[in-house]
């Protein structure tokens, strides 16, 4: 006997705010030198993932571009190897060796097969301990990220993205910041070695590995790095914001273009502040995902957009909320305004039970994903301490999904989505 | 080794269960084999129109998202010119959900007006970010009607024109699901914190009663091989000047496949290899160079593009490509270079496999592709290429009679 099937009727579920959710624990140890490193061991495939985070990141470049420059050239010589024999060395083994500049940190992140570590992480240390930064080496690098810079130039997306970071923080501030191409013509060898022997060879490292990893681990980075003058603590860097005065800007980038560039920004607190783990509920029903409000009236209803998302920016230091799409030029006013409305509801109307649960369930089925092997563990782990927080913050953020009410959200809706604390940049 | 149970429905639909106890998460993914490459050349456009309109709600549905959200579910899908492909991840508690929604898509769509009407608007937004209002944009528009007369591959997954998707009817839009989003032409892999009992009771339950649909057969035109070196001279405004060669290859199932793989790996993969090493950095003609392809199911086009430095001339940054070629014609690589490419291919896949995902994606894949074992012998097919047959390759795959090229020059 079959039972007909209802096909109107959902399935059961369990209630993903019901699961209890728990960061795996990392390893901690400390080298000889006092470096401090993050391991964690697990998953199925025999690799590994290894990060030496710096304090190199351009907040503590005195001239533009320096930090980045020091970080891309990493790897184009030292005083035994030349580029092309360094990279040979890393892709001889299919490894990964891949350096990354953010605004207080800067990377050099290596990944490959276990069998190869042993093998690798003497490169590694020659990169650390003897790069040199020839001209040439520095003239090439100049040239093309001139290049790179000219066609990036061209996108709407890529200098609203700049713009608006310069109105909210100002363009002295490292979150405001940008290049441009008289700033690569004015770098020098000897200020990337200058910057390179102060925030890499002596400045402060931390490490952070995943993976199957091996049992001497210790020894082993002990080995290579733990002899090193490296320091365990970060020069201090305050830089005072210079928001712009201006809150609205319109700007003609390309005369063909067919779309434009849309960003709304207003400063926010980080992390350290008590709103911020609460807001990234209401950032999610706001447009945090693609069920959200800004996604379902601008994408799903009107159809203005491929895509419009909110986020708070990503900065350890002051940060900013903000909402990005690329809109029609016909219809990019008209987003802007349906931007506006989204924020007057939630400011005058309480979320419903429904929504709010689904806003939850999904918040936490996406940590649980997120936390789907060693790699995704440890990059939770690390944007925690490099946060300066710790596991309590973690427990604190499913908390707050379990747990915040609509009357609160409304709360913040009317303390942080406030039309005229915005800035507006559109750009086609 | 990725260990996976196979069954097929009585309806046609093939089912692939891969457990991974060692996550809380399952996922749900189903593979149409429909593509671009399906198309009617006047109504082009339609599998990656699918891809949104899969969104608008089924016929008991009227939510795909919401419910999946609540559910604790994430999902997205993609089209490519040979198949179509949607996933989902949630927590392995909540699978019954992506049954339930899965299936019912594939029973029937809400066929709404509305939804059409906003998809049509999205898809020409997704096509104005990506293809028109990006430097270079248009390029592999040109260049796939450059390289292919009779095969579809000829036009992008967006579509050749936007009006082929503005003036899609819902007529249309019935025509084709029900002839491609059928059982008969689906493949569903569960990967996870999952059992095969659990979800053969599932896919019994669920998709069981869906009609099998038609076995759709393709009776694709073939490419006949190229005669002659085909160049095209665009020019727009856009910053530099960008230099852009395919060559046609062998399809994803061909031996030739693999080597053709490996010689891309060599000629550009990383910092080491010969297009970056030569052309980069000791003679400077480049910013940046890339040797590619898009691992087609149907005979695919290997890539060399990159953009000039500022000054260079486009014969000489040519000449130059060609040399390195020509070396390759005549020297081959050496047993080092080989050992290289073969060690990064290993640890790709050694990557590419530590995500249930990932894992899943690609089962279903192979099976499109014939056999789901298929997968366990990717890292062999590698392993076993000699140094000969890449010689050999190299002077099959760059002839000159099997070249099309395009210069993009900028306005001044």
């Amino acid at each position: 006997m079959t039972q007909t099937l209802n096909r109107k009727k959902a399935p059961a579920i369990i209630d993903t705010a019901s699961l209890h959710l728990s960061l795996p624990p990392y390893r901690h140890f400390k080298l000889n030198n006092g470096v401090d490193v993050y391991a964690i061991h697990g998953g199925t495939q025999d690799v590994f993932q290894a990060e030496w985070v710096f304090y190199a990141g351009n907040s503590y470049e005195t001239s533009n571009n320096v930090a980045p420059a020091t970080n891309n050239l990493l790897k184009n010589g030292t005083k035994k190897h030349s580029a092309f024999e360094l990279n040979e060395q890393f892709e001889y083994y299919g490894a990964y060796l891949t350096r990354a500049c953010y605004n207080e940190t800067a990377v050099i992140n290596l990944s490959g097969l276990n069998k190869h570590l042993e093998s690798l992480l003497p490169v590694v240390r020659e990169l650390i301990t003897e790069a040199v930064f020839p001209e040439e080496e520095l003239a090439i690098f100049t040239q093309n990220a001139k290049q790179r810079l000219l066609v990036n130039l061209k996108k709407c997306d890529y200098v609203a993205n700049r713009l608006i970071d310069a109105q909210l923080y100002g363009e002295a501030h490292p979150y405001g910041k940008y290049s441009r191409a008289e700033d690569y013509d004015a770098l020098t060898a000897e200020q990337l070695r200058q910057f390179y022997q102060t925030y890499y060879q002596e400045g402060k490292c931390v490490l952070f590995l995943a993976g199957l990893l091996p049992d001497n681990l210790e020894l082993l980075l002990n080995n290579y790095f733990g002899d090193l003058p490296l320091k365990g603590a970060a020069p201090e860097k305050v830089y005072p914001l210079a928001p712009a005065a201006q809150k609205k800007s319109r700007i003609q980038n390309d005369p063909d273009g067919v779309q434009g560039a849309i960003r709304l920004a207003r400063p926010f607190p980080n992390r350290h502040h008590p709103d911020f783990q609460k807001v990234q509920v209401l950032n999610n029903v706001f447009g945090g995902f693609f069920g959200s409000r800004l996604m379902s009236n601008i994408r799903e209803d009107k159809g203005y957009t491929y895509g419009i998302y909110s986020y708070i920016q990503n900065h350890i230091g002051d940060t900013a909320w903000a909402i990005s799409t690329e809109a029609g030029t016909g219809v990019c006013e008209a987003t802007v305004q349906e931007v506006y409305k989204e924020m007057n509801i939630l400011r005058e109307e309480l979320i419903d039970d429904e929504e709010l649960q689904l806003v939850r369930n999904f918040m936490m089925g996406s940590l649980l994903g997120d936390l789907d092997g060693p790699f995704q563990v440890m990059s939770r782990w690390k944007n925690i301490i490099l946060n300066n927080l710790d596991e309590a913050y973690f427990n604190r953020s499913i908390e707050v999904i379990k747990t915040i009410s609509a009357q609160e959200l409304r709360d913040l809706a009317q303390k942080y989505l406030v039309d005229e604390d915005f800035y507006e940049m559109v750009v086609v | 080794m990725v260990h996976f149970d196979r069954f097929t429905l009585a309806n046609g639909l093939r089912v692939l269960v891969h457990p991974d106890l060692s996550t809380p998460m399952a996922v749900v993914n189903v593979m149409y084999d429909v593509g671009a490459k399906d198309e009617d050349p006047a109504k082009t456009g339609f599998a990656h129109l699918f891809e949104h309109l899969m969104f608008g709600g089924s016929i008991n549905i009227p939510e795909y998202d919401d419910p999946l959200q609540m559910a604790g579910g994430e999902n997205n899908a993609y089209t490519t010119n040979d198949l179509t492909n949607y996933y989902i991840q949630l927590p392995a508690e909540n699978l019954e959900t992506a049954f339930w929604l899965e299936s019912d898509r594939m029973l029937s769509l809400a066929f709404s007006k509305k939804s059409l009407e906003v998809q049509r608007k999205v898809v020409s937004e997704e096509f104005k970010e990506h293809y028109l209002n990006k430097p270079y944009g248009d390029v592999w528009h040109k260049m796939r009607e450059l390289a292919y007369k009779e095969h579809p591959y000829k036009w992008m997954t967006i579509g050749r024109e936007l009006s082929h998707i503005e003036n899609a009817t819902l007529e249309d839009v019935k025509a084709f699901f029900f002839k491609h989003y059928r059982p008969i032409n689906a493949i569903l892999v569960v990967a996870g914190n999952v059992t095969t009992e659990k979800v053969k009771a599932l896919a019994e339950k669920w998709f069981g009663d869906i009609p099998s649909g038609e076995k759709y057969v393709r009776a694709l035109p073939v490419e006949k091989p190229q005669q002659e070196h085909r160049r095209l001279e665009l020019k727009s405004n856009v910053p530099l000047d960008a230099f852009y060669r395919t060559y046609h290859m062998a399809g994803r199932l061909h031996r030739e496949y693999y080597t053709a793989d490996l010689i891309s790996e060599v000629l550009s993969g990383g910092g080491s290899s010969r297009l970056f090493q030569s052309l980069v950095k000791e003679k400077q003609l480049f910013s940046n160079i890339d040797c590619y392809h898009f691992g087609s199911v149907d005979p695919g086009l290997l890539t060399i593009s990159g953009k000039l430095v500022q000054g260079v001339k486009m014969e000489d940054a040519e000449k130059a490509i060609e040399e390195e070629l020509d070396k390759l014609k005549q020297e081959g690589i050496t047993e080092a270079e080989l050992e290289k490419v073969k060690n990064k291919t290993e640890s790709m896949i050694a990557f590419e496999d530590m995500s249930v995902m990932n894992r899943a994606g690609s089962l279903a894949f192979y099976e499109l592709l014939g056999d789901p074992n298929r997968m366990k012998h990717e890292l062999e097919h590698y392993s076993s290429v000699t140094r000969e047959e890449i010689l050999e390759s190299s002077r099959r795959l760059f002839d000159n009679n099997n070249a099309n090229t395009i210069h993009y020059f900028r306005e001044n």
